[in-house]
């Protein structure tokens, strides 16, 4: 009998070591549901968050945002400005490397710098001020201006998309005009290519070559130590599916659930939520400032009193936790933002008429675009045709597919000829820190962003902010910003909506930054 | 009967012609420019001008079809714009899922419902047929994704028997790959097996008021014997007819089930391409889906001369 139990106890204890040796070979996964569908991967070519999420598994960059919105160095050790504010010499830390085993060097940077200021809309304000880019030495980058450009490691660290990444020049330069095909940054992830399946599954493994920093991680600063050995991001479209998964354990977190999934995700034991405030999308109605009737500004100022927030974001978003009314175009909380009186709550229907009758509306019919198929931005639209249509406005509401509405957004033509008046969109809270960023800010005419407002005042206005020297002076003008954009009636803000990310209860360490949602120093 | 045949298989290029101009000049008419979408949120008219010239979506229509067509018969069916891989290497890559899951679905809901309806054929008005009649109309009438759902609930988060999501292949896991399939090819083959098993009962009921069979019952023989020997011999031809159907409209099928358990087939690789304006994707896509469903149905009919003497003569 003790024979056989001295035996037992050995087999056991065999099994014990064979288990826990199989536990040390078997890679730990972190398996998540992206907030969409991965279509590109060049996170300079593509300011989709999904695509700048993407780029922050794989690249790194020269400085970082904390949570609380602090730019702190990343890739940079030390950086000095000169006392005129021309010129800026930034020396990279030691031993950064790429993935495949380069040394990040100033050629790096350089080149990742130009390719980034010609698509970002901060980074071109940056280029059209820069005299030249020069690499000192391996480590050493001086940027010298013609211009000052307060907001220069703010610009560099911004978590909003597009994101200053860092790749090797020789991949920057192959790419010319066109998106990058290779996939080498020098973040603490390395991107599987050979396990990418495009609309399926993008796997990242850890980069054992990556240098953390030694402080702790936060935001996008600090040590980004991998927690696991890979991340999986499993592409699942239909949201009872993304849910079906998160309960049976099959995967780890969602990144964005829908809104109708919220009550199950709140009722369920197994399930966390984690707000990344700020975090969040702001919806807004663009107008056409091209064509009648929204060519004149005292009709897009009726169409703004005709809106009203509280309705839009109870039909479009119906849990009252995941919205918020704000009367700003920066997020509310945020260091820019300020009440205005022009942004009414519910509608201002006397005021809205009033405005038509001064500006002799002639009831020429309002194409409204609606995307049917994006639940986030599908509902939002018929609420405003009911306001307008109360207001006294005509609405022609033309549904579409969100694809659809993109590319006929594009279109100058007037709307016989497959123009258009008004859409729907949001952009994410993290995009709307600065008015830099702010795509519906960009008064620059039929160059600037869809709907072609052309307001000089207001860029004037964009261009003292960018030579602002401090916080307060920065708030001052941003207010000024505020008024001017929406007296002129830029567009419509109606309202934050936010979506927390959803994951297992034993999923630790998940950070974020300005929504970007990021997955070093997270354990499932 | 060669000559059906023969007709049958001079008219498919014919077939497949027609299937390619509509679906080339449907896409282009369709609303949504492909290049709008490569570019971005934040393109410019420039940028967009000069993805669509990249992939020549600049000039005539009908040159833009040529040229397709030209490179379609050398047996190339284009290049992927957003996934950036050969049309026909995705197909490749695809397939098997869906043939996977395909030929799942066929194997399930012809094991049970020829068999299901060939018994209730036997005792027409009674208890079970009553119940197998009422149910298949449920069965039909039930859109896929709701008892895809229902099954998600119970067999994957009740019971946790089965995986509620994804797809291993059979190079990886054998046992992985059927126990993933289990889920999606039941949901699928639900509406099959509603089908199938009535067409089932109706022939088979057909066949045994023949004479033959009264012949053969008057032989003495035993009723098992009848029905599978005599009723259900003749009953053959519109039961292959309608598994010839059913696995053509498991094309449709397939996107949505592929969508709910997140299969990486064929049919998510269309509504992917679809959504992202992705047209040679959708063009290589359907064209295949057109080549495999003339083969069918030329199988079919060649099926027809194997069961039936008097197709033969």
């Amino acid at each position: 009998m003790k024979r056989m139990n001295n035996i037992l106890m050995l087999a056991a204890v065999a099994a014990v070591c064979a288990g826990s040796a199989i536990a040390q070979d078997r890679p730990t996964t972190l398996r998540i549901v992206p907030q969409s569908n991965v279509t590109l991967l060049d996170p300079i070519w593509s300011s989709a968050y999904v695509t700048r999420n993407h780029g922050y598994m794989i690249y790194d960059t020269l400085f970082g945002t904390t949570a609380d919105g602090q730019t702190q160095p990343q890739m940079v050790e030390t950086w000095t400005v000169s006392e005129s504010g021309l010129v800026w010499d930034f020396t990279l830390r030691e031993g950064l490397t790429f993935s495949d085993g380069a040394a990040v060097t100033s050629a790096d940077v350089i080149a990742s710098l130009k390719r980034w200021s010609s698509r970002d809309a901060v980074g071109r304000i940056l280029a059209a001020r820069l005299d030249r880019y020069e690499a000192i030495d391996e480590r050493n980058v001086r940027i010298t201006l013609n211009q000052v450009f307060g907001p220069m490691v703010q610009a560099l660290g911004k978590s909003a998309s597009n994101v200053a990444f860092i790749m090797p020049a020789r991949i920057v330069e192959a790419a010319g005009n066109d998106q990058i095909t290779e996939y080498i940054g020098s973040g603490p992830f390395v991107f599987a290519q050979d396990e990418y399946e495009p609309g399926v599954r993008l796997v990242y493994t850890r980069n054992t070559g990556y240098v953390p920093r030694g402080e702790p991680a936060n935001g996008t600063t600090g040590g980004k130590v991998a927690g696991v050995d890979r991340v999986e991001w499993v592409i699942l479209r239909d949201a009872q599916t993304q849910l079906s998964a998160l309960q049976a354990g099959d995967v780890d977190l969602l990144e964005v659930p829908g809104f109708e999934l919220y009550p199950a995700l709140r009722a369920n034991d197994d399930i966390k939520l984690f707000d990344r405030l700020p975090s969040g999308q702001m919806l807004f109605a663009r107008f056409n400032h091209l064509l009648p009737p929204f060519n004149d500004v005292r009709i897009r100022q009726a169409a703004m009193a005709a809106l009203g927030q509280e309705a839009v974001l109870k039909v479009q978003v119906g849990d009252a936790e995941l919205y918020e009314a704000c009367r700003s175009i920066f997020p509310c909380g945020s260091a820019l933002s300020s009440d205005s009186d022009l942004l009414g709550l519910t509608p201002d229907l006397d005021r809205a008429r009033a405005l038509l009758a001064e500006a002799g509306y002639d009831g020429t019919p309002v194409v409204l675009m609606r995307p049917t198929d994006l639940s986030v931005l599908a509902k939002a639209p018929l609420v405003a045709q009911q306001q307008l249509q109360a207001a006294g406005f005509k609405v022609d509401l033309q549904s579409m597919d969100w694809q659809s509405l993109i590319s006929r957004r594009a279109k100058k033509d007037v709307t016989a000829e497959g123009g258009w008046n008004m859409f729907i969109s949001a952009f994410g809270l993290g995009d709307l820190m600065s008015p830099l960023s702010i795509p519906t800010l960009n008064a620059s005419g039929e160059s600037g962003y869809f709907g072609w407002q052309d307001n000089p005042a207001l860029e004037a206005l964009k261009a003292r902010f960018v030579e602002a020297a401090t916080p307060e002076a920065q708030a001052e003008i941003a207010a000024e910003i505020q008024r001017e954009a929406l007296t002129s009636g830029a567009y419509v803000p109606l309202g934050q909506v936010y979506a927390p990310t959803a994951m297992r209860k034993s999923v630790e360490g998940f950070l974020s930054a300005n929504g970007a949602s990021l997955y070093w120093n997270v354990t499932p | 009967m060669s000559n059906m045949i023969l007709k049958r298989l001079l008219g498919s290029p014919l077939v497949l012609f027609v299937v390619a101009l509509l679906i080339f000049f449907v896409l282009r008419l369709a609303a949504g420019d492909p290049a709008a979408v490569i570019a971005g949120d934040k393109a410019t008219a420039a940028d967009i001008e000069r993805i669509r010239e990249q992939f020549g979506l600049t000039g005539p229509v009908w040159k833009q079809f040529l040229i397709w067509l030209g490179r379609v018969l050398q047996g190339d069916l284009g290049h992927s714009y957003y996934m950036r891989q050969d049309v026909a290497e995705l197909i490749a890559r695809r397939i098997v899922p869906t043939l996977s899951l395909a030929t799942g679905t066929i194997l399930i809901s012809v094991l049970i419902a020829v068999p299901l309806g060939t018994i209730v054929a036997t005792r027409p008005g009674g208890l079970l047929d009553r119940l197998v009649m009422s149910g298949s109309v449920a069965a039909f009438s039930i859109p896929v994704f709701i008892v895809g759902y229902l099954l998600i609930w119970f067999f994957g988060l009740h019971l946790r028997w089965f995986p509620v999501q994804g797809y291993v292949a059979p190079s990886v896991s054998l046992a992985g790959w059927l126990h993933r399939l289990v889920l999606p090819c039941t949901t699928l083959s639900v509406m099959f097996i509603a089908l199938i098993a009535r067409v089932t009962r109706a022939s088979v009921l057909d066949a045994l008021g023949e004479e033959h069979v009264r012949t053969a019952r008057a032989k003495g023989l035993y009723e098992w014997q009848v029905v599978l020997r005599h009723a259900l011999n003749n009953a053959a031809v519109p039961i292959v007819t309608i598994i010839g159907i059913s696995v053509a409209l498991l094309i449709g099928g397939v996107v949505v089930t592929e969508t709910i358990f997140a299969i990486p087939g064929l049919g998510m690789l269309t509504v992917d391409a679809i959504l992202n304006r992705d047209f040679p994707t959708v063009q290589g896509v359907v064209l295949f889906f057109s080549v495999v469903y003339v083969a069918i149905n030329l199988i079919v009919d060649l099926t027809y001369l194997l069961l039936d003497p008097r197709i033969r003569s």
